[in-house]
């Protein structure tokens, strides 16, 4: 009974060296332009005084959300720097940028095609699963192989788990589109790739932007694997950390993990919120119009614009009344 | 199809839409299915195979009318509009737009007939929520390659030809679904089109805004002479709507016909089961129901032929015309009966226009209200005041009830007399030698008197 093995492990491993042999220098390519981009963001994030890169954050965070979350901004970036964490912190979110990017680079045209596509779909939906829940670790292997250590196997695996949801709610987000409005983008003569510009995208937006967040969050839940084939960061030191059994290290820079992507989330989150508050300012308004009558001067600075288009409203429908 | 047997002789200057034994089945072997429907199978017999949708739909749709098709749900009648403007395509048969064939034809092609030729209208309206009104009202233009500043102003045009003037700059979703409908309504009307499809465009509606959107539907068809090719599964929208109406059943036409045709001849059952519970009053007009009118004289005949056509038909009144039927009013036995005594030859004195007088095209929901007022028939005329016919009241009543006329029943039909004969008859033959004596223009009619002893 036991005589009887399947070599999957064999041929996984023949295949990976046919690859190093065949593609080797194409390897090479991807490794250098995936190291030349974290250099870059890298050098763009801790060249400057920390200050500086705070500050940028609070701004982004008080103009995508409001001044609370520029608040926890703020202190949240001071406490990493108070343990002394911000150059690895800075290395990280620099790995999670590039990863991030170019995962939802990859992430978003794929959920277009799934979307489009039945057949795509069909083919493509095993394959995330695979991606998804094949223990993060054993992409490292390969990853170490085909671009030796330091940080892009870190990247590269990073962008493999985390791409998943990406494109999961891109062709979600398209598909869920109503399809009576594509209907109409059809029937009035707008070609395909018009259609996905001007009216699938758009809508489908709210959940790419979901797709968005949901890949930079699986890629900070990355940082400490790639930190085992020396990507550095806070993955390093919390590895380090785990090698001394310093209690110490590890809380200081997991407490550095979880800050920033509390940080990432809601910015992200933010960034799709973005057209949905404009739906919510229109139903406000909507809503004062329909009760004109019901809008004391009182309700504070929203009732003025609100009360506008309430007196425009009952004009044309007494007319289109007659 | 009934109303057209012979599509090759017609002009093409006429058509607008040709459709062409069209049919579509959703399935995996279609070909199968094809023959099988060919051969006359009918919808069941084929659902082993997948859906036949449509199944032989022929007919032409004429420039500048409203075509309804009709039919309950699932009996394929949205299939059958979607593949009008190819958004569906045909698994068999050809559709022609405006002389140009648009299936089996490259995408591209296929696109610039939607751009110029025909437009649509939605159920649930189909705007494009994160645009303005007013970007949604260009849409078509904008697809179109129309320049911002144009399209921006004929928008607003459209806008407001649908009363919605002023409510540009506002998102879709600030607007009531009849205004929103009237958006995707501007939209298609923007395009400038020769065609629009309209599917189920009113169903999403609440009943009293849906009549409004009728009613403005039939104003701007008139005023922009568009074809309209109209999806509803209310047939009383149908019969108010549709200048034709096609009615499906099981992917079938199974009539194709005017309001008038389905409703007094229904082709089978199924349509007389549907035409049952229509609104009668609101469909015929006076000119379907009304009645040859007997009791016509025209003014120069004089007092004493009007006399003797009324004993003749034992009624009370007779429509006085004038040159080119030109209805001049009613006159009363009475008063031509006094007029005769005296010995007086002009009817005018005697002509009254007391009596109820109707539009040709009014519904009989109209026409009720003068038949309250006056027992007289109600006189029919056309747009020149020409007296086309009469309707008495128990004609009103019985097209309601579908009950049939006999027109022959004159007693039932006209106001009763109110002299009786032998009186009229002795005064015309007492006058009759006066009348003689005076050596009149007319010796004619005074030769025709006889004592009926």
């Amino acid at each position: 009974m036991n005589d009887f093995r399947l070599p999957l492990g064999e041929l996984a491993e023949s295949v990976i060296e046919v690859v190093t042999d065949v593609f080797g220098g194409f390897f090479a390519v991807v490794r250098a332009i995936f190291a030349g981009l974290y250099d870059a963001v890298d050098l763009l994030l801790s060249a400057p005084p920390f200050g500086v890169i705070i500050a940028v954050f609070a701004a982004l965070a008080f103009f995508l959300r409001g001044w609370k979350l520029a608040v926890g901004t703020v202190l949240g970036l001071l406490v990493i720097v108070g343990v002394d964490q911000w150059e690895n912190a800075m290395d990280t979110l620099a790995l999670v940028l590039v990863a991030s990017a170019i995962a939802i680079a990859v992430a978003v045209p794929i959920g277009i095609l799934a979307a489009r596509s039945d057949t795509a779909s069909k083919i493509i939906r095993p394959i995330l699963d695979f991606m998804q829940t094949m223990p993060a670790f054993v992409y490292l292997i390969p990853a170490l192989i085909l671009f030796r250590v330091g940080v892009v196997p870190g990247i590269v695996a990073t962008i493999v788990f985390a791409m998943a949801p990406g494109v999961r709610l891109t062709e979600l987000g398209i598909r869920g589109v109503d399809k009576e409005v594509v209907e109409a983008g059809h029937a009035f003569g707008s070609s395909p790739s018009r259609i996905l510009r001007q009216i699938q995208l758009p809508l489908a937006m709210p959940s790419i932007m979901a797709g968005v967040n949901q890949v930079i969050m699986l890629s900070l839940s990355m940082v400490v694997i790639a930190g085992m084939v020396g990507a550095g960061g806070l993955g390093g030191q919390v590895v380090q950390s785990l090698t001394r059994i310093d209690v110490g290290l590890g809380f200081e820079a997991g407490l550095s993990v979880v800050i920033l992507a509390i940080i990432l989330d809601r910015l992200t989150g933010a960034l799709g919120g973005l057209r949905g508050r404009r739906a919510k300012r229109v139903r406000r308004a909507d809503a004062a119009g329909r009760a004109p009558q019901q809008t004391p001067p009182a309700t504070g600075p929203t009732s003025g614009p609100a009360a506008a288009p309430a007196a425009n409203e009952a004009g044309p429908v007494a007319s289109v009344a007659q | 199809m009934p109303d057209n047997p012979n599509p090759g002789q017609q002009l093409p200057e006429t058509t607008a839409l040709e459709v062409r034994h069209l049919t579509k089945f959703f399935g995996r072997r279609p070909r199968e299915a094809l023959e099988r429907l060919t051969q006359g199978a009918g919808r069941d017999e084929v659902a082993s195979l997948g859906t036949a949708a449509v199944i032989d739909a022929d007919f032409d749709v004429r420039r500048g009318e409203i075509f309804v098709v009709m039919g309950l749900s699932g009996s394929g009648k949205s299939t059958l509009i979607r593949m009008l403007n190819g958004l569906v395509e045909p698994t068999d048969g050809t559709v022609t737009v405006m002389g140009e064939q648009i299936t089996d034809v490259a995408p591209k092609r296929l696109r610039a007939v939607r751009r110029r030729r025909v437009s649509m209208v939605f159920q649930h309206f189909a705007l494009l929520p994160h645009r303005t009104v007013r970007e949604n009202a260009a849409y078509g233009l904008e697809i179109q390659g129309v320049p911002l500043a144009e399209r921006r102003a004929r928008a607003d045009r459209i806008l407001d030809r649908v009363g919605l003037g002023g409510w540009g700059d506002k998102m879709p979703a600030e607007l009531s679904g009849g205004m929103q409908q009237r958006v995707g309504l501007a939209r298609a009307l923007a395009s400038d089109t020769d065609i629009l499809l309209m599917d189920e465009a009113f169903s999403a509606l609440d009943p009293l805004i849906r009549r409004e959107m009728q009613e403005q539907l039939v104003e701007l068809q008139q005023e922009l002479g568009k074809t309209i090719v109209f999806i509803t599964h209310d047939l009383n929208e149908a019969m108010f709507l549709g200048d034709r109406i096609a009615v499906m059943r099981d992917g079938r036409i199974v009539q194709l016909g005017t309001a008038e045709e389905i409703l007094t001849d229904p082709a089978d059952d199924y349509v007389a089961q549907f035409v049952q519970d229509v609104d009668r009053a609101r469909v015929l007009t006076a000119g379907n129901v009304m009645e040859a009118p007997r009791a016509v004289v025209t003014a120069s005949a004089g007092p004493r032929a009007a006399l003797r056509s009324m004993r003749d038909l034992q009624t009370s009144m007779v429509f006085v015309v004038g040159n080119g039927r030109r209805l001049l009013g009613v006159a009363h036995d009475r008063d031509v009966l006094r007029l005769v005594q005296r010995g007086e030859r002009d009817l005018a004195g005697v002509i009254s226009d007391d009596h109820p007088v109707v539009g040709v095209d009014e519904h009989l929901s109209e026409l009720f209200g003068s038949a309250v007022e006056s027992q007289l028939p109600l006189a029919v005329v056309d747009d020149q005041g020409r007296l086309l016919g009469a309707v008495p009241r128990v004609t009103l009543l019985a097209a309601l009830g579908n009950v049939p006329t006999d027109t022959a029943e004159q007693a039932i039909i006209a106001t009763p007399a109110t002299i009786p004969v032998d009186v009229i008859t002795a005064t015309l033959h007492r006058t009759a030698a006066a009348e003689a004596a005076a050596a009149d223009a007319t010796p004619a009619p005074a030769a025709g008197e006889r004592s009926p002893a």
